[in-house]
């Protein structure tokens, strides 16, 4: 595959605040890539920098291989979507999406042509005469894309552009981005805090937090293989549990010895060790690997979330057996439910439920507010 | 996160060239021309310091022939200055009396209504100020339209003109727009809910607008007063028509200097005007954070 | 509205519209009389049309009002975009400070304080009279030119950010995204300041009074003199003139504004405002 953006070493304060520390990146042509993570971790800030709204302190970014630094906006092969569409409101749907080429003093007939066809593909031909103050949030983003879309660009950039749509349109947007990217061939860098929205549409996934990058991968392997804490909490659920690796394909937690799958750690090196919700079995306390008792049961629709205190720590449990607060049960873990990862600075700040409810979990939601 | 600095410098450089011809505009014709009210209000014929024009403001006397016939010796700056001061003062609590209610009923009427209410309280400020004061003139005559009207009921005719309460009718006529607009713009802006809460939190009509609605519209009525009291403290042209011209005010005094080419005693009293003024403003400002606020600017608060 | 007031709002509005209604009337009348009407006759229309100086005081203050008009929106147009830009704050703050000078001053003291620089700084040159069409038009930008500022910054304020960011994504030179994104978005705020500044103009007589000299009189500075003596119903007409232009302006005005406002409430009401909002 072809390299079509290089990060190299970008650096970027502002008012002395490093917003981006020291990241390197490489994108792909033809790539969905994904930007992931909690507010203020510098994913806009990264995406601005490619769209040529930011300037690096330190750094290069490369586009095809050349050095692309100062480059004004204009005069970059890059669009951007942006968080609320920024549609011209003294323009209709027509002009909107004709913005550019009227810029590029493209012939009227082409004009014509090209604006019709990128309607047609976001499915809003009809209203191209509407004005863009009449139509509603999911058609002021189809607009939006399709205005980004119609010079072609090498590549496209998305800053959480389904943000304002309500969760039904979101999940249809998801579906009609990925199907756009595909049917035109264009590299979409796409910004967003919520992890399911990245796990689906993705082909790689870069997570961020503090400015910097914690892990690049496919959405499978940064699900699968987290590399540290962080990144083991942010996607999906996980308990993660101090251990000790005892040698490969064994890791001592929770006063158990457990065979997993994971090699090259020293041995007696601490470790963390992240199990997720759903991959515990539950068995009758005498079969248990590990016993502990039921501390709260949610009903989830197709699954029971539990809480389970084992030795004082508290684990989530996604189970369809139907349990009850107070009994006591065993838990049955497979070797590849376990995934060791090397201690890190994000060590011990997660994976423990014991304060763990609902509805807190969705009030520091890092989805949230910005 | 801060997003706002795109091509900062760019922008910013952008800007201020944007900016550079108003600053030396307003540098020029603004600041400057303040700088020289108070050097010709200190200066005497030949440019050189004197304190003689604020001195003369203070001191010059003249003989006051009352209407019983008897004449006193009296401050002639002093005299005018608190004459303006006392009509300006009386036409604007006029006006906030008479406004205030109008601007509440305003602002709770329709939308459509809003509209038109509004648009008609504007269209008098349309006609030439000169001329509506004019107008009034003719209708306060003693054979004026107004004395028509009395006898036609049989009332016996009314001495107005050359009167105070003449020049006070022309001076509520005139700026009465003034104090609606601001007090009206804010009334209607009030989040209905606050209303809604205060009652609910057991406050009877009276009490919402005591508590509720009139501290709210203080900024409206703050820069109300401030509207109409300039001025009125400032006009000569009403004093000169409706007046007959008996009532000399402090523009009156400023305007004789003029044509006498008088510039800097002229100067000298339109120093101290700006500074009563500014002083007024200030007191005002400092009344309202007191009263309402206990003690807080109430910009602050909003 | 209740009854009451009904009937409170009624006699306002006959007080506000009373002298309106006369000088509307009068206008027609028959006689010289301003108290008795005796008479429609249009005659006090034809005298207007033959009285010469009086209609070239039109005439001045027509060219004077426009260009005040030109001038001050042009300048206050790219004062506010520049204000707009500022970041230091000790800066914007002192421009704004002066800025509201004018607005808040009595006319009297801004009339006398620009007279006095302009006498001094002609006694410097030398010129026998240092009052002519020029400063009462500099004047005149100085005293619309706060109330096109504030009609501007807001819009501007108004403005989404990312509309710039855009337009120069898709293409756009900075100075072009200016031209072709933030001017029409803020071109409601201009018309209106223009409109303000051009009646504004039209209409002021205290500042226009010590600024002007004898060489370029404006029509309220003549209707002054006119009503030093006693006036015919002629300035009634000219009156009732005036005042139907500045109407069919103001309600031009308001059509502009209304459509603005309409379009912003649209666009607010079909965004559907969820999260994710990027401060």
């Amino acid at each position: 595959m072809k390299k079509i953006i290089e990060l190299k070493n970008i650096s970027k304060a502002f008012d002395g605040e490093l917003i981006l520390d020291n990241i390197s990146l490489d994108i792909y042509d033809n790539e969905f890539i994904t930007l992931l993570g909690p507010s203020g971790c510098g994913k806009t800030t990264t995406l601005r920098l490619i769209g040529g709204f930011e300037q690096p302190d330190a750094g290069d970014i490369l586009f095809m291989g050349e050095r692309m630094n100062h480059t004004p906006p204009h005069k970059r092969n890059v669009n951007t979507v942006f968080q609320k569409y920024a549609l011209f409101p003294h323009l209709n749907v027509f002009e909107n999406v004709a913005f550019p080429l009227r810029e590029r003093r493209v012939p009227k007939k082409e004009i014509h042509e090209k604006v019709h066809e990128m309607l047609s593909l976001v499915m809003l031909e009809s209203f191209a005469n509407r004005r863009v103050t009449s139509l509603s949030g999911g058609q002021q983003q189809r607009v939006a894309i399709a205005r980004a879309l119609i010079n072609h660009p090498k590549v496209l950039l998305l800053d959480e552009p389904l943000g304002a749509l309500d969760l039904k349109l979101r999940k249809d947007m998801q579906q009609e981005l990925k199907k756009i990217q595909k049917s035109t061939g264009i590299t979409f860098i796409f910004v967003t805090h919520d992890q399911e929205e990245a796990l689906s549409m993705s082909d790689t996934i870069v997570v961020m937090s503090e400015g910097k990058i914690q892990q690049i991968g496919a959405p499978s392997d940064i699900y699968n293989e987290p590399v540290n804490a962080f990144v083991a909490d942010f996607i999906g659920e996980s308990n993660i549990i101090d251990g000790v690796m005892l040698e490969n394909y064994k890791v001592s937690f929770s006063g158990h010895i457990f065979t997993c799958l994971d090699t090259g750690f020293a041995q007696g090196e601490p470790v963390d060790v992240v199990v997720r919700p759903e991959d515990v079995d539950i068995v009758p306390e005498s079969e248990g690997m590990l016993c502990g008792v039921v501390t709260q049961v949610t009903f989830m629709g197709v699954h029971n979330e539990i809480i389970v205190d084992i030795g004082g720590f508290k684990w989530m449990i996604q189970t369809t057996d139907s349990v009850n607060v107070d009994e006591r049960i065993g838990i049955y873990l497979e070797p590849d439910a376990i995934h060791i990862m090397k201690k890190s600075k994000y060590s011990g700040m997660f994976g423990d439920y014991s304060s763990y409810s609902n509805e807190l979990d969705e009030l520091s939601d890092p989805g949230g507010e910005e | 996160m801060s997003m706002q600095k795109s091509g900062k410098k760019q922008k910013q450089s952008s800007g201020r060239l944007a900016l550079a011809p108003y600053s030396l505009w307003s540098l020029l014709f603004i600041v400057v021309p303040l700088i020289f009210i108070a050097y010709y209000a200190f200066t005497d014929e030949s440019f050189r310091f004197t304190t003689e024009n604020i001195t003369r403001f203070f001191t010059a006397t003249s003989q006051l022939t009352e209407e019983s016939g008897a004449s006193r010796e009296v401050r002639t700056y002093l005299l005018i200055f608190a004459r303006s001061l006392k009509l300006a003062a009386i036409s604007t609590v006029i006006c906030l009396l008479l406004g205030y209610p109008l601007a509440y009923i305003m602002a709770r009427a329709k939308e459509r209504t809003q509209k038109t209410l509004i648009t008609l309280v504007m269209i008098p400020m349309w006609m030439n100020f000169l001329i509506r004061t004019y107008a009034w003139m003719t209708i306060l005559q003693d054979t004026g339209i107004l004395n028509g009207l009395l006898e036609l009921v049989g009332l016996s005719p009314a001495h107005i003109i050359g009167t105070e309460t003449a020049v006070i009718i022309g001076m509520v006529y005139d700026y009465f727009p003034y104090m609606i607009l601001p007090i009206y713009s804010i009334m209607a802006k009030m989040d209905i809910r606050l209303l809604e809460a205060a009652k609910d939190l057991g406050c009877n009509g009276a009490a919402v607008l005591r508590r509720v609605i009139f501290p709210l519209s203080l900024p409206g009525v703050i820069s109300g007063i401030n509207m109409v009291l300039i001025p009125s403290v400032s006009t000569f042209y009403i004093s000169q028509k409706l007046g007959n011209g008996k009532f000399f005010l402090i523009g009156d005094a400023i305007e004789g200097q003029y044509i006498a080419n008088n510039l800097h005693f002229a100067a000298a009293i339109a120093f101290i005007l700006m500074v009563v003024l500014l002083l007024c403003m200030a007191l005002l400002k400092y009344l309202a954070a007191r009263l309402v606020y206990g003690g807080e600017s109430y910009e602050n608060n909003i | 509205m209740k009854i009451t007031s009904k009937i409170y709002t009624a006699l306002i509005f006959v007080f506000l519209f009373a002298p309106i209604a006369v000088l509307l009337i009068f206008s027609f009348n028959e006689t010289k009389s301003l108290s008795v009407f005796s008479g429609f006759s249009l005659k006090w229309y034809k005298e207007l049309l033959g009285d010469r100086s009086t209609l070239e005081s039109v005439q001045n203050t027509l060219i004077l009002a426009f260009s005040a008009t030109v001038v001050s929106t042009v300048m206050g147009t790219a004062a506010a975009v520049g204000l707009h830009r500022l970041r230091k704050k000790w800066y914007r703050g002192l421009i704004n400070t002066v800025t509201n000078i004018p607005m808040i001053n009595p006319d009297i003291i801004t009339g006398i304080s620009m007279m006095l620089v302009f006498v001094f700084v002609g006694r410097l040159w030398g010129a026998s009279t240092s009052l002519n069409f020029w400063t009462m038009l500099i004047a005149h930008v100085t005293f619309c030119l706060p109330y096109v500022i504030f009609q501007v910054l807001p819009k501007l304020r108004q403005m989404d950010k990312d509309l710039l960011e855009a337009a120069m994504d898709l293409g756009c030179t900075p100075m072009r995204a200016f031209f072709k994104v933030t001017l029409p978005e803020i071109l409601p705020g201009i018309i209106t300041g223009a409109i303000m500044a051009f009646t504004l103009s039209l209409d002021d007589f205290v500042i226009s009074y010590f600024t002007s000299g004898n060489d370029f009189q404006t029509l309220p500075i003549r209707i002054y003199g006119m009503t030093k003596k006693t006036v015919t119903p002629k300035m009634y007409a000219l009156a009732t003139i005036i005042f139907f232009v500045t109407m069919t302006l103001l309600l031009l005005n308001n059509i502009v504004d209304d459509e603005d406002s309409r379009r912003k409430r649209e666009l607010k009401k079909n965004t559907i405002k969820q999260g994710g909002n990027k401060k």
